[in-house]
């Protein structure tokens, strides 16, 4: 046997280069990401009983599982609001997290420790945030409505999770306060990219803070908007455990989104076919809605 | 040493050398516990439980052990939170990694039982005799029992002394009676009482007495008794004796409420006993719930923890498993256990003797030997109506629909038309 001319080999080694890189990656993926959501697909066809993880065995039962979600009665609301939830949510995240990314631009006393103080929100496990939220909004003796009684706003509790029509607003500011952090981190570090020259020359042109912010700042930080409102609709969308913790789905299935619709039919009913139907709708839509705004960014990018 | 490999240096024959004797001393040691007994041999079981509380651990820990020794295993004991026990039991019997002895509150036995990872207890010739009504109806799934709980608990109602002294009330024993001692109850900073309608089936459990004592039943929903019994929470709410807050409240922040002096009285469980009276200042009393007229039969829901011996592939295993199973629910345990956790023993002669040396338990000892369980009607398909009835509820209590609407509704979704 003879050794391959060199030259053979080394175009080998350049074939097999990107592969070698590549299928890691991919295996992970496959893994990791892939068999679930495949997984999840087949489940969503089968009667999944909790005998089925004993026996294995599980009938497929065709789409009746969709039909049967989306014929409760209960699936319009709760798809209403999926929807109010991730928009409100989104919309508070990104705006108070921009203005506190532009507020901590400028240098200040203090600046640096301040904003990495706003970022403890994002350390706290999201189970002792969410338990803090639960007692401050308390109707009887929660700190939210003592101060607003303090103040006299108010003369009796707001019911902010006890009523059918506060609870949902409660769990969205809830949302909002828990996904501050990231915003603001997100849209700083796009800040900081921006090149300082820019603005100099722009006040040299005689642009004001409104002019420049329009024509400087929001289209140079476009990328870094991209990310942060794709990625905030895509968690936002399977937000669990703050509901769970917060209002537990109530007052009387207000605050039930897709996500713990899922999870209780899962875990307290044991329909895991539904749960798992359940889950599959709530994939699609993110992956229509990512794909919806990923799109019209890029032709707000390129017009 | 004959092969060409290179030759250990002395130093490292000598921490070979070490290491084996170490390793023959260990075995030797082992020997002793029965760790190097003959093979077949069953010297350790595991067991699985949600009481992650530690002195609850402790306390079962040391009942487990008790147990064990008389059957001749060690007995390694876990626990994990109780919302992750079904999730992990479900995953273990997917991978056939079941413990040898495995407690289950006792409405999820059912769901456990049909997919058939557990054994059914006749198999050991464990003796099931005694048992109040209710718990071995609630172990039982198609006919055998698969779950023993060695005790036993419910709901009543826990109240202040002082406050109804103060408010010159007595405890209520009729659901008028209940209404009017609540109203006289309240005060600014202050609810007559509390109970908890949050939305999970704690709910559900905590309303069952109201509704079953009152005639109606989980199979009917939408019948005038089970209206009726909704109509009650739901004035109670509305005349302000009672909490809008309840629809957030777990049956842990109802105590926390009672014990901070903002409710005078609540629906709660003997668990809570060991707590109360840690606070010297609260000088608190046990009744049954009231019912809604005098000469109802009052009807509550039984909880308690039943053990199981799941499928498995060693007999021997599951044989000692069965042992300790036994003695867990033998006399001389459940009498010990529930003096410990202020429960019910569910042996009937047993709880007879218990309330005689317990009085201030007389009063859950009676209300038990009536109750019911949740799964003797529905079995399996519970869960989906335990969670159509905590749906009312909070609709009922926020007002989006009348009590009687809710519970049409709860009866269409629980029967899945």
């Amino acid at each position: 046997m003879t050794c391959p001319p060199a030259a053979t080999r080394t175009r080998l080694r350049e074939l097999l280069a990107p592969w070698l890189f590549v299928v890691p990656a991919a295996v992970y993926l496959l893994l990791f990401f892939g068999y679930p959501v495949v997984k999840n697909l087949v489940l969503s066809f089968q009667q999944y009983t909790p005998a089925t993880f004993y026996t294995g065995a599980a009938p497929f039962v065709g789409l009746r599982n969709y039909a049967e979600i989306l014929s409760s009665g209960l699936f319009s609301q709760t798809l209403l609001t999926t929807v109010l939830f991730t928009a409100g949510s989104v919309a508070g995240q990104f705006l108070l997290g921009l203005a506190l990314a532009l507020f901590f631009r400028r240098s200040f006393p203090l600046g640096g420790l301040l904003r990495s103080l706003l970022l403890l929100p994002w350390l706290l496990p999201l189970v002792v945030s969410a338990t803090t939220w639960k007692w401050m909004l308390d109707t009887d003796d929660g700190v939210v409505n003592n101060a607003l009684r303090a103040l006299h706003l108010v003369s009796s509790g707001i019911p902010w999770l006890t009523g059918t029509s506060q609870a949902l607003v409660s769990v969205t500011l809830v949302n909002i306060w828990v996904g501050i952090p990231f915003n603001t981190a997100i849209l700083y570090s796009g800040l900081r990219n921006i090149p300082a020259q820019l603005y100099e020359a722009a006040e040299l042109d005689g642009a004001g803070p409104v002019a420049s912010f329009r024509h400087i700042t929001w289209p140079l930080l476009r990328p870094a908007v991209s990310v942060v409102l794709v990625l905030g609709v895509v968690y936002t969308l399977k937000v669990l455990d703050i509901i769970l913790v917060v209002t537990g789905g109530g007052p009387a299935d207000a605050t039930q989104t897709l996500a713990t619709q899922s999870y209780e039919l899962s875990f307290q009913q044991f329909e895991f076919g539904r749960g798992a139907a359940m889950g599959n709708v709530l994939i699609i839509l993110s992956l229509v809605l990512a794909l919806v705004f990923l799109r019209a960014d890029r032709r707000a990018a390129h017009p | 040493m004959n092969s060409p490999a290179p030759r250990p240096s002395a130093r490292r024959i000598t921490t070979l050398l070490g290491t084996v004797a170490l390793a023959l001393a260990a075995a030797g040691c082992g020997g002793g516990t029965g760790a190097a007994s003959a093979p077949g041999k069953v010297t350790s079981i595991t067991a699985l439980d949600y009481y992650t509380d530690a002195t609850e651990h402790a306390q079962w820990s040391k009942r487990l052990t008790d147990c064990g020794r008389t059957a001749g295993v060690k007995v390694e004991h876990t626990s994990v939170p109780l919302p992750s026990l079904i999730p992990t039991v479900l995953r273990q019997a997917s991978s056939r990694t079941l413990p040898d002895l495995l407690m289950l509150d006792n409405p999820d036995l059912q769901q456990i039982a049909s997919t058939g990872a557990l054994t059914p207890l006749d198999r050991y010739r464990i003796d099931t005799t005694g048992f109040a009504e209710g718990i071995l109806s609630a172990g039982t799934y198609r006919g055998k029992v698969y779950g023993l709980a060695p005790t036993v608990n419910t709901v009543a109602l826990i109240y202040n002394k002082d406050m109804l002294a103060q408010a010159g009330v007595a405890v209520p024993r009729t659901w008028d009676e209940l209404q009017t001692a609540a109203a006289r109850l309240t005060r600014p900073g202050r609810y007559g009482i509390a109970v908890s309608a949050d939305a999970t089936p704690e709910s559900t459990w905590q309303f069952l007495p109201f509704l079953w004592s009152n005639g109606g039943d989980e199979k009917h929903l939408d019948t005038p008794q089970a209206a009726q019994a909704l109509r009650l929470w739901t004035d109670l709410v509305k005349s302000g004796s009672m909490s809008r807050s309840a629809l957030n409240w777990t049956q842990a922040d109802l105590h926390d409420q009672f014990a901070a002096g903002k409710a005078a009285m609540m629906v709660n469980g003997p668990w809570r006993i060991p707590a109360l009276n840690k606070d010297r200042d609260l000088h608190w009393g046990v009744a049954p719930l009231p019912v809604r007229q005098k000469g109802q039969t009052l009807v509550p829901p039984l909880g308690g923890e039943v053990w199981t011996v799941p499928q498995n592939s060693s007999p021997s295993r599951q044989e000692k498993a069965a042992q300790v199973l036994a003695c867990l629910n033998g006399p001389t345990t459940m009498l010990a256990l529930a003096k410990e956790h202020f429960t019910v023993p569910s042996r009937t002669a047993v709880a007879a003797r218990y309330a005689e040396q317990v009085p201030s338990m007389s009063g859950f000892v009676t209300s038990v030997e009536r109750a019911r369980s949740r799964t003797a009607e529905l079995g399996v398909r519970w869960p989906g109506t335990a969670t159509a009835i905590s749906t009312a509820i909070q609709s009922a209590l926020t007002g989006e629909q009348t009590p009687q609407e809710a519970l049409r509704r709860a009866q269409r979704t629980a029967t899945g038309s």
